[in-house]
C-alpha cells in the first residue's frame, strides 16, 4: 500500500488544512426543533484518505447529505475546490466531480452489472431522448464508455458478473459494485458512506486496496465509518462527530487516545481481547 | 350457435383501430410505468386530450387537419408538463393521485352542459373527421372477412391505426435501446442512485411523462377517428384500467408486449361477448346465469378476473422475463 | 450428560425455487453453550437462521430441538418451545414505550410478566431507565438492548441473535458482546450469527465458519481465532495485528 499522505493540521475540531477541497461554513440542519447537524467549521484535506467516525445518531449520514448536495441545509455554506456549492443539487455536484456512495447498497437490480457502471459515464449525448433512438450518433462514446467500465471491472475483479443482473450478486459484490460504478464519474473527491458495513473480513482487504488506489491516483477520500481497524489503517486524519457537532479532529492515533473520543465512542476495550483463559 | 360468426368477428375486433388505439395508449403505459416506474393511472386523460385537442379546434375552429393534430400534440404535452411539474420530485404516490384525478377532471369537463357548444357535451364532439372521409380510399365499400363484414372507412383508419403503432412502436423501441433509455430504467430502480451519477433525474421523468403521454394522445386520436366522435365516456377509468392489463398482459418494459397484448385482450374480451350473446339468445345458457339484459357485464368481471390471475401467476405477462420478477420478492 | 438443545443436520434451503442458499449445513448446540457463526456475505449465515425459524424454504435436511423434529416449524411455534430470537433489523415496535415492547415479549404468558420484567430490567439497567419511553426515540444500543431484553421475556433455553452489532459504534459493540456473554451465563444457550468475526469468537465457546452454505470450519472460539486459514480468509490480516 502507498505511504499514508501527511495531514499536516492542528488536532482541533475545525482546524484549517494546508489545501482544502472542501470546506463548510456553519452548516446547520434543523429537523423542526431537532438540530442534526451543527458544524461550525470543516475542511478536508485534498489528497488525504479522511475518516469521519462518531456514534449512531451523531449526524455523520446527515452531514454527508448536506455536503453531497442530497439535502439542503437550514444554514450554512460550503465551496468546493474553491468554487462555491452552497444550495447546488446531488447530481450538479456530481458531474462537477463530488461522487457519494452510500450506506445501504443502491445498485440498480433489474440492470446488469455492466449497465449500471455505464449509466456512471457523465456526457454521453445518447442520454437525450432525441439521440437516442440513432445509434450512430453516440456509438462511439459507448463504446469508449464500455471499454472504461470493463477495465473498472476487471479491477474491481467484478469482470466475471458483468452480464449479471446487479440484484443477482452478493452484498459484497454490491459494495464493490457502487465503489466502481462511483468512479465512472471520474470524481475529484469521493465520499463513501460506510463502505465496510456488512462486509466480511476477507474482502474488507481488497476494499481497503481499493480505497488506498484511489488515492494514489490523485482522489480526495472521504468515508464514513465504524470500522476502527480500517481506520487505523488507511486514514490519514480523522474527524469525530457526536450529537451534530465536530468533537476532535486528527490523526489516527491522537483520536485513539482521546479522551472524549473514548468515552463517546471507541470505549474502554477497545484493541483488547474478550477471550477467557479457559 | 354461429362460430364461425364468433371467431371471425372476435379476429376482427382484435385487429381493429380499437385494438390499434389501446395499443399506442398501452405502448404509453409502458412507457411510463413499464421503462420509468412512473405511475401514470390516468392515461385516460391523455387520450382524451388527444381526441379533444383535434376534435374541437377542427369542428369548432374550422382548422386545418395538420394544424389540429399539431394542436392535439400540444395539449398532450401541455398535460403532461401540469401533471408533472408539481409531482415529480416527489414520491411516485404523487403522481398516481394527481393523474387519476387530472383524467376525470378532463373527462367531466368534456360532458358539461354548459360547453356543449364547445366539448359537444355528453354526446361528444363530432364533425371534425371530414378530412379523413374525404381521403378514405376505400370508399363506402363493403369487404368480406369470413362471416364478418367491413366498412371501407373503418378499414381506412385501421390500417392508419397500425401504421402509428408500427412506428411508434419501433420508436420506442429504439429510443430505450440507447443510453436515454438506460438512464430511464435506472430511476426506475433507484432514482437516488442515478442522481448520485450525475443525472438530473427530475428533467428525464418528465421526458418519459411528456413522451408516453403524447404516445396516448395518438391513441385517443385513432379511437375518435374510428366513430367520428368524440365521446367523454370513452376516456374514463375503464379505459385505464383495459390499458392496464394489455400492458401486463404483453409484459412491462417489452417493445411488443403492448402491441401483442392489445391483440390478445381484444380477442379474448370479444370472443367471450360474442360467446354469450349467442348463448343467451339461443338459451344454450340457464338465464338465471347471464341473460341478455347483463352479459355485457361479464366482459368487465372476466378482465377484472384475468388481471388477477395474470399478476399472481405470471406477473411477467408475455414477453417479459422471468428473473427479472423475481427480484421484487425478496 | 449435557443435553444437546439445537441439532441441525444437512439442512439445504433457499428463498427463490431452484437456488439453494444453504447447502447442506451441520450445526448444533449443547445446553448453556455459546456458539458463533462467521463468514463472508452470501455464505448463508442469516438464512440459517431464518430456516431454522421457518422463515425461509427448508428444501432437505432436519432440525431438532430438544430431541422433537421442528423441521419446518413456523417462528411462533418455536417461541413456545423455549426459542427467543432478536432480528437484525426491525426488532423493536418504535411506537410502544420500552415497557411495552418488553410485554409484547411476554404476550405468551401474561401471568409471569411483572416476574420476568423484573428480571429483565436486572439484567439491562438501562432500560428500567427508559421504561416509559417510545422505542423509536432510544439510540441504537439501547434499541438492541430492548430487542433481546424482549427476546428473554419468555425465559428461552436457546436465544438465537442475528448480527446484534451491526451498525454500532465499536463501544456499544464491546458492550453488546459483553452483554450476550452474561446472558450466556445465566444459562441460556446462544446462537449467534455474527459479520464481526473477531469479536464474536472471543466471547464464544464454540465457532462455525459457514461459507458458500456449507460448513467450513468448526471449533473452539480460540482454536478459530488461530487457525491460520481462517485468520487468512475469514478474519483477515488485521487480527492478526492485534493478536486475535
Amino acid at each position: 500500500m502507498t505511504p499514508a499522505k501527511q495531514v499536516i493540521a492542528d488536532a482541533i475540531p475545525g482546524s484549517k488544512k494546508q489545501d482544502p477541497i472542501l470546506r463548510v461554513d456553519g452548516l446547520r440542519r434543523e429537523f423542526g426543533g431537532l438540530v442534526a447537524v451543527d458544524i461550525a467549521h470543516l475542511e478536508v484535506q485534498r489528497g488525504a484518505i479522511t475518516a469521519l467516525i462518531g456514534p449512531n445518531g451523531a449526524g455523520k449520514t446527515t452531514a454527508f447529505n448536506l455536503m453531497s448536495g442530497f439535502d439542503t441545509p437550514t444554514n450554512g455554506t460550503s465551496e468546493f475546490d474553491g468554487v462555491d456549492i452552497t444550495g447546488v443539487q446531488g447530481h450538479e455536484l456530481a458531474q462537477r466531480g463530488m461522487v457519494r456512495t452510500f450506506q445501504l447498497t443502491r445498485v440498480l437490480t433489474r440492470l446488469t452489472v455492466l449497465e449500471n457502471m455505464m449509466l456512471g459515464a457523465v456526457g454521453q449525448i445518447g442520454e437525450k431522448p432525441w439521440t437516442s433512438p440513432f445509434r450512430f450518433l453516440w456509438t462511439k462514446q459507448e463504446d469508449e464508455i464500455r471499454e472504461r467500465s470493463e477495465a473498472l471491472l476487471k479491477r474491481f475483479k467484478l469482470d466475471h458478473v458483468a452480464g449479471e443482473y446487479a440484484g443477482n450478486i452478493s452484498g459484497g459484490q454490491r459494495k464493490l459494485l457502487e465503489m466502481a460504478r462511483a468512479l465512472m464519474v471520474e470524481p475529484r473527491l469521493v465520499m463513501l458512506d460506510e463502505p465496510m458495513a456488512g462486509v466480511n473480513p476477507a474482502l474488507k482487504q481488497s476494499l481497503l486496496g481499493h480505497v488506498k488506489n484511489l488515492q494514489s491516483e490523485g482522489m480526495s477520500v472521504l468515508f464514513i465509518e465504524h470500522d476502527m481497524d480500517m481506520v487505523h489503517e488507511i486514514a490519514d486524519w480523522v474527524v469525530v462527530m457526536a450529537e451534530g457537532r465536530l468533537i476532535a479532529e486528527g490523526t489516527p492515533d491522537q483520536i485513539s487516545s482521546n479522551r472524549a473520543v473514548v468515552d463517546a465512542y471507541l470505549g474502554e476495550h477497545q484493541g483488547t481481547s474478550f477471550l477467557e483463559d479457559a | 350457435m354461429n362460430w364461425e360468426l364468433i371467431f371471425s368477428n372476435a379476429v376482427y375486433v382484435a385487429f381493429s383501430s380499437s385494438a390499434a388505439a389501446y395499443a399506442l395508449i398501452a405502448i404509453g403505459i409502458n412507457v411510463h410505468i413499464g421503462y420509468t416506474g412512473l405511475l401514470n393511472f390516468g392515461q385516460a386523460g391523455f387520450a382524451a386530450a388527444g381526441a379533444y385537442g383535434m376534435a374541437i379546434p377542427l369542428a369548432t375552429f374550422g382548422w386545418h387537419w395538420t394544424a389540429a393534430i399539431g394542436s392535439s400534440i400540444f395539449f398532450a404535452i401541455l398535460l403532461a408538463l401540469l401533471l408533472g411539474a408539481p409531482t415529480l420530485r416527489l414520491r411516485s404516490d404523487y403522481l398516481a393521485i394527481v393523474t387519476i384525478a387530472a383524467a376525470e377532471i378532463i373527462r367531466i369537463s368534456m360532458m358539461s352542459v354548459r360547453f356543449t357548444w364547445l366539448t359537444g357535451g355528453t354526446d361528444g364532439k363530432k364533425g371534425f373527421a371530414d378530412f379523413l372521409v374525404d381521403s378514405n380510399p376505400f370508399g363506402d365499400n363493403r369487404y368480406q372477412f369470413f362471416a364478418q363484414s367491413v366498412n371501407g372507412y373503418s378499414l381506412y383508419i385501421t390500417i392508419i391505426g397500425w401504421i402509428l403503432v408500427a412506428i411508434f412502436g419501433s420508436l420506442v423501441y429504439f429510443m430505450m435501446r440507447g443510453p436515454w433509455g438506460r438512464v430511464l430504467r435506472g430511476i426506475r430502480e433507484d432514482e437516488t442512485a442515478v442522481r448520485s451519477l450525475g443525472k438530473s433525474v427530475t428533467k428525464f421523468k418528465m421526458q418519459s411523462l411528456v413522451l408516453g403521454g403524447v404516445i396516448g394522445a395518438v391513441g385517443g386520436i385513432i379511437l375518435a377517428s374510428e366513430k367520428q366522435s368524440a365521446q367523454p365516456m370513452e376516456y374514463g377509468t375503464t379505459l385505464t384500467f383495459f390499458a392496464f392489463t394489455i400492458v401486463i398482459l404483453g409484459g412491462l418494459a417489452t417493445a411488443r408486449g403492448p402491441i401483442i397484448g392489445a391483440v390478445i385482450f381484444w380477442f379474448i374480451l370479444q370472443f367471450v361477448d360474442n360467446v354469450l350473446e349467442q348463448a343467451t339468445r339461443n338459451e344454450v345458457v340457464p338465464t338465471w346465469v347471464v341473460n341478455g339484459n347483463n352479459f355485457g357485464q361479464v366482459k368487465f368481471i372476466l378482465a377484472g378476473f384475468a388481471l388477477a390471475l395474470l399478476v399472481v401467476f405470471r406477473p411477467q405477462g408475455i414477453y417479459g422475463n422471468k428473473r427479472e420478477m423475481s427480484f421484487d420478492s425478496r | 450428560m449435557t443435553k444437546r438443545i439445537l441439532d441441525v443436520e444437512n439442512l439445504i434451503a433457499g428463498y427463490i425455487p431452484e437456488v439453494n442458499i444453504l447447502n447442506g449445513c451441520n450445526v448444533h448446540v449443547d445446553e448453556g453453550e455459546f456458539v458463533g457463526i462467521i463468514g463472508p456475505n452470501g455464505a448463508g449465515k442469516s438464512t440459517l437462521l431464518k430456516a431454522l425459524l421457518g422463515m425461509c424454504g427448508v428444501r432437505d435436511g432436519t432440525v431438532h430441538l430438544n430431541g422433537e423434529n421442528v423441521t419446518g416449524l413456523k417462528a411462533h411455534e418455536l417461541i413456545t418451545k423455549g426459542v427467543g430470537y432478536v432480528p437484525q433489523t426491525n426488532n423493536v415496535f418504535p411506537s410502544l414505550t420500552v415497557k411495552e415492547n418488553l410485554e409484547m415479549g411476554c404476550f405468551l404468558k401474561p401471568e409471569v410478566f411483572e416476574q420476568r420484567l423484573e428480571a429483565v430490567m436486572e439484567m439491562f439497567p438501562k432500560l428500567r431507565e427508559r421504561a416509559g419511553q417510545k422505542a423509536r426515540g432510544l439510540s441504537g444500543g439501547e434499541r438492541q438492548m430492548v430487542a433481546m431484553g424482549r427476546a428473554l421475556m419468555l425465559e428461552p433455553k436457546l436465544l438465537l441473535l442475528d448480527e446484534p452489532s451491526a451498525g454500532l459504534s465499536p463501544a456499544l459493540q464491546d458492550e453488546v458482546f459483553l452483554q450476550c456473554r452474561r446472558i450466556n451465563k445465566t444459562g441460556v444457550a446462544i446462537l449467534m450469527v455474527e459479520q464481526n468475526a473477531r469479536r464474536c469468537l472471543q466471547v464464544a465457546g464454540r465457532g462455525y465458519v459457514l461459507d458458500q452454505g456449507k460448513n467450513a470450519y468448526s471449533g473452539t472460539g480460540r482454536e478459530l481465532l488461530q487457525d491460520p486459514n481462517v485468520i487468512e480468509l475469514y478474519l483477515g490480516s488485521l487480527s492478526r495485528a492485534t493478536g486475535g
